[in-house]
């Protein structure tokens, strides 16, 4: 397996004076290309700091991080954006779907804000997508008014749209019950399995965590373990 | 960007009502505009046509020439012979002028006249007149007299005279009845009333009276050329330009209805302003209606514009889905305030039609294409500032939210 990602010493205040708090302190981290890694930690660890640093919404203060041999600390606001677009898919806790779209045009979302429009080819992958995820009577549903189960499994859907190297899923299934946690986490692990996506999910859940293939520990800024 | 045009049209149906109340508000601002514009518009259009509509829009008259001076050797005037008292400068040329001056664009009528000062004897009566000669089939050129008759007809033939009510009166004259014209020359004639007039104007009432030009040049011993040529444009606006022209064709001293109307042009000028005081004020508040509607919707959706941010939207596709939601809030609006304003205005007489008493609303000047287009452009700008707060969006904290 070759490196996907790889990020070290990296370094990420908030505020600045006496109110400066430090998050992660030297944290070094590397994903393999088609790896599963559950990122375990208690709250304020900095799991959702660091995802947020490798889905590059954020940047940190000082250290490297690179992804596909690119340097993303270098890259100006534009290039990230398009970075993200083509290679970082995201599943939030909270599915954060656009409530005014129907599930497929949620799906779909990530490939036409680049081509400029939906284009037919895009439908089509949206729609196998969505019935991948056992969606297939829903895709011209609108999004609000889809269970929670689904509409996580939409959001996993959106995050495949663009078939990136990574998918970053904060706390998936948080806000799931057992039934809907596990039926998402046979969905990512089906994925991951069969298209190599390379998956690094955060969570709280030990019975979740079990069914990543690494475990990374994060405490105090740094990975311990 | 047929995408983010997608984006924007959702955004807008997603709120119906929302966009209808914002909708609404830039359409009663475009209403307003279009009523002001209609109505300082056509208020000009009749002040107008009430003070100058009337009348000449170019005359050109004839020229006194300089007195003859005698001079000697070393420039001292020796003698001078004085201007006589009564007119003698005349057009002798009118005839080769004319079709150059009908020809002439924004030219609708040309009447050659002759005019002078004489004495209406009636009985033991006697009233001093303006004798205005016209040329037969063209008595209306100028001075609507057809449709200011009260009694008889305004065509003037041989021996016929035209006169106004208030002179009818105070000399008991009635239809068919003769009397004693005695021109300033000394010359006179006995004429038939043959039409009365009332225009409302007391002087023209009062005090004129309307010749056929063959009866006028015997009166006044012109036995060719006139004393003026009076023109009236389609547009009475285009005078001093026209007249410029025409001057310059026939090489006479054409003078428009602008020279020495300067207090009414002041008038207008005041009132026009008005009107664009008014109209800036329903534009700026379409601006600040569309602004803090769009500003609100930017708040609303933070979450949703840091979720695109975070699936690869760039800012520029932020700002142009924000954007064009002003740009259709300002066109629906625009199109909307401007049919309204249309309908309302529909009932009011035509600009032909104003009467005293009612609203001088001219439903032409209306101004429903820059009405709409400067609310377009407006909704554009007032929609920037809320779409540079949404591409300013942090993602981060916008999906924390």
């Amino acid at each position: 397996m070759t490196a996907l990602l790889e990020v070290s010493d990296l370094f990420k205040t908030f505020g600045s004076g006496e109110a400066e708090t430090l998050v992660l302190s030297g944290l070094s981290l590397t994903l393999q290309e088609g790896e599963m890694t559950a990122l375990l930690g208690p709250s304020g660890s900095g799991k959702s700091t660091l995802l947020t640093i490798l889905g590059t919404l954020m940047k940190p203060t000082s250290g490297r991080h690179t992804m596909l041999g690119r340097d993303l600390v270098a890259a100006n606001d534009a290039a990230l954006t398009e970075f993200r677009n083509l290679h970082i898919g995201f599943v939030f806790q909270f599915h954060n779907l656009l409530p005014d779209f129907t599930a497929l045009e949620n799906v779909v979302f990530p490939t036409a804000v680049r081509e400029g429009r939906e284009t037919p080819a895009a439908r089509i992958r949206g729609r196998e997508l969505l019935v991948r995820m056992g969606l297939g009577a829903r895709v011209d549903f609108p999004s609000a008014k889809l269970s929670g189960g689904q509409k996580q499994r939409v959001a996993v859907a959106r995050a495949l749209m663009n078939r990136p190297e990574l998918v970053l899923a904060d706390e998936p299934t948080g806000n799931l019950d057992r039934v809907s946690a596990m039926q998402v986490m046979d969905l990512i692990a089906e994925i991951n399995r069969d298209e190599g996506t390379t998956f690094l999910i955060s969570t709280h859940d030990e019975k979740i965590a079990s069914l990543c293939a690494r475990q990374i520990v994060v405490g105090d800024g740094q990975v311990t373990g | 960007m047929l995408y983010g045009l997608k984006i924007a049209i959702r955004y807008l149906t997603a709120s119906k009502a929302q966009t209808a109340l914002l909708v609404l508000g830039v359409a009663v601002g475009v209403f307003i505009f279009i009523f002001m514009s209609a109505l300082i518009g056509g208020l000009a259009e009749f002040i107008l046509s009430r003070t100058v509509g009337d009348i000449s829009h170019i005359t050109i008259e004839a020229e006194d020439p300089d007195p003859a001076v005698l001079v000697n050797g070393d420039g001292l005037v020796l003698a001078v012979i004085e201007r006589g008292r009564t007119r003698t400068a005349t057009l002798s040329d009118a005839a080769t002028y004319l079709p150059l001056i009908e020809n002439v664009p924004g030219v609708v009528a040309v009447s050659p006249q002759i005019g002078g000062a004489g004495f209406l004897t009636r009985g033991a009566q006697v009233a001093q007149v303006s004798v205005t000669g016209l040329e037969p089939g063209r008595e209306s050129a100028i001075l609507n007299l057809r449709g200011y008759m009260v009694e008889g007809s305004e065509r003037l033939g041989s021996g016929i005279v035209v006169l106004g009510e208030t002179l009818a009166d105070d000399l008991s004259l009635r239809l068919g009845q003769t009397l004693r014209l005695q021109s300033s020359t000394g010359a006179s004639a006995i004429l038939t009333v043959g039409g009365i007039y009332d225009t409302g104007n007391g002087l023209i009432d009062g005090s004129s009276v309307y010749v056929s030009l063959p009866t006028a040049r015997a009166l006044f011993a012109l036995p060719q050329g006139v004393t003026r040529i009076e023109i009236k444009l389609s547009d009475l606006n285009a005078a001093d330009a026209t007249a410029l022209r025409i001057a310059s064709l026939t090489g006479l001293d054409a003078v428009p209805w602008t020279d020495g109307a300067e207090q009414l042009m002041e008038a207008l000028d005041a009132q026009a302003q008005t009107g664009y005081f008014l109209k800036t004020f329903a534009l700026i508040t379409i601006v600040i209606g569309v602004a803090s509607a769009l500003l609100l919707s930017t708040y609303r959706r933070r979450p949703e514009i840091g979720i695109m941010r975070a699936m690869g939207a760039g800012r520029g596709f932020v700002i142009f889905v924000f954007v064009t939601q002003g740009a259709l809030v300002g066109l629906l609006g625009g199109v909307s305030g401007a049919a309204l304003g249309y309908l309302a205005l529909l009932p009011f007489p035509s600009r032909d039609a104003f009467e005293p008493g009612t609203l001088p609303m001219d439903i032409t000047q209306g101004s429903y294409g820059l009405a709409i287009t400067l609310t377009v452009i407006g909704a554009i700008l007032a929609s920037i500032l809320p779409a540079r707060s949404a591409a300013r969006v942090d993602p981060v904290t916008a999906i924390g939210q």
